[in-house]
């Protein structure tokens, strides 16, 4: 790989957040969970781009914004592999990986049609639960039926 | 128990359940007293289900507390589109606790969050319905003379009956032998399956009904209904041999008890009630008692 090239895909930011190890598919869905849409920062978004560890990632760059932890840990949902590296000065501060939270609340639908937080203008609430694949699935704390990860849509 | 809502089995511990028998126990010898005389039950049926709310109304009316409410969503201000929060704020201002059932799954687990009384869960969808299965425990033990070790035989729809998943997941406390008589279609779903394993209970699944029967205590009949089946032509194949009639009881033991939470339709035919072995029709009046021992427990007043 050429510098050049790889400038481009790593190319450094002053202040803000980096949300690496994204996996390609699930890019989006990140975008949504976080309300990338609706903020005014500056920001970068790579994707299907080369990783060793996962074939193909997404990145995302976020100029001047820091996350609270539990609003990024939301993204362990659709990308429990991610990495958040923070940034000040072109240093990075400091670099982990996202945890599951153990409870969600707001952003995602119950998978229930007959779910009451679909019928009234109700937050959802769920416990976070491990599938037999190791996946994450979300037990309503209302209607008590259990959203599986793909069936999960992100209000 | 005092000041809690019962919406799930779970929200109780095995010894509350217990406790609550126990007081069962009490008001059948005793139903008439006027200990919540004063007090206000709210009733509040968002969908229709007469023998529910009959059974609450008459617990609380024969412990001398009035009842207010409404037996249907379309008398009442929710078909004017009034909120769930709305309606539970209101009724809770006139009232000390509040029976209520709603079609949507979690409704009454909303009402709890919101509601500064307590909140009995008369059936959310097809969720929970705790007193009904409080009743189950009841009859069971009532006529069985424990609750422990019993071979429970549930025969019909084990696919969609809550009444069933919920009473199978209370057995798994009392070390109960579970037999399941179904048509493939209407098996057992995997979670209330899992309950058992994780308890390491033993499950015996059939076919046929009538090998079931000579093992069985409790023999706990459900209604197989028409629309559960994708297919017409499956559903006339098998609604007939999940029938229980008479003749079929010969084989079973002198204690056992036949048990359904009642509408029945075909599946229990007449000649059955007669025999000494038919119970659901006690087993619905146990209800009235238990809703009282429920009833008197929340309101701190036994
Ligand atoms: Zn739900």
């Amino acid at each position: 790989m050429s510098d050049l090239r790889k400038e481009l895909k790593v190319s450094a930011i002053e202040n803000g957040t980096v949300i690496d190890h994204i996996p390609a598919k699930s890019l989006f869905q990140v975008v949504k969970i976080l309300k990338l849409n609706a903020i005014p920062n500056q920001i970068l978004f790579g994707n299907n781009l080369q990783s060793q560890k996962y074939g193909t990632k997404g990145i995302i760059k976020v100029n001047d914004k820091y996350f609270e932890a539990q609003e990024l840990n939301k993204i362990a949902l659709v990308a429990p592999s991610a990495t958040l590296i923070v940034i000040k000065d072109f240093t990075v501060v400091y670099k982990k990986n996202v945890e599951l939270p153990k409870t969600i609340k707001q952003f995602v639908k119950c998978v229930n049609p007959n779910c009451i937080t679909n019928n009234e203008n109700i937050e959802t609430k769920f416990d976070v639960h491990i599938d037999e694949e190791g996946q994450p699935k979300l037990r309503c704390n209302y209607c008590e039926k259990f959203t599986a990860k793909d069936n999960m849509v992100f209000i | 128990m005092k000041n809690r809502s019962l919406v799930s089995i779970e929200d109780f511990s095995k010894e509350e359940w217990l406790k609550i028998l126990d007081l069962a126990e009490e008001f059948e010898k005793n139903p008439k007293q006027r200990i919540l005389e004063g007090n206000v039950i709210a009733t509040l049926f968002f969908e229709p289900s007469t023998r529910t709310r009959l059974s609450f109304e008459s617990a609380a009316s024969y412990l001398g507390a009035k009842v207010i409410g409404f037996s249907d969503a379309s008398s009442s201000s929710v078909k004017k589109g009034e909120s769930l929060n709305d309606t539970i704020l209101t009724v809770s201002n006139y009232s000390d606790i509040i029976v209520m059932r709603h079609p949507r799954e979690g409704s009454a687990r909303y009402a709890s969050e919101v509601s500064p009384v307590p909140i009995i869960n008369a059936g959310d969808g097809a969720n929970q319905h705790p007193s009904q299965t409080l009743l189950d425990l009841y009859s069971i033990r009532k006529t069985q003379g424990r609750l422990d070790n019993i071979h429970i035989t549930f025969v019909g729809d084990l696919k969609y009956g809550r009444t069933v998943h919920s009473l199978v997941i209370a057995l798994c406390n009392f070390n109960a032998i579970f037999h399941f008589v179904s048509p493939p279609e209407l098996k057992l779903p995997s979670y209330v399956k899992r309950h058992i394993k994780d308890a390491k209970l033993r499950y015996y699944q059939y076919t046929d009904l009538t090998e079931a029967i000579p093992k069985t205590d409790i023999l706990y009949m459900t209604r197989i209904q028409k629309e559960r089946f994708s297919d017409p032509i499956e559903y006339e194949k098998v609604k007939n041999a999940y029938i229980l009639r008479n003749s079929m009881l010969e084989e079973a033991k002198e204690s056992m008890k036949v048990l359904h939470p009642l509408p029945r339709v075909n599946e229990i035919t007449q000649d059955v009630d007669a025999n000494p072995m038919a119970y659901y029709f006690q087993q619905a009046q146990n209800g009235v008692y238990v809703r009282q021992a429920i009833l008197t427990s929340i309101l701190g007043v036994k």
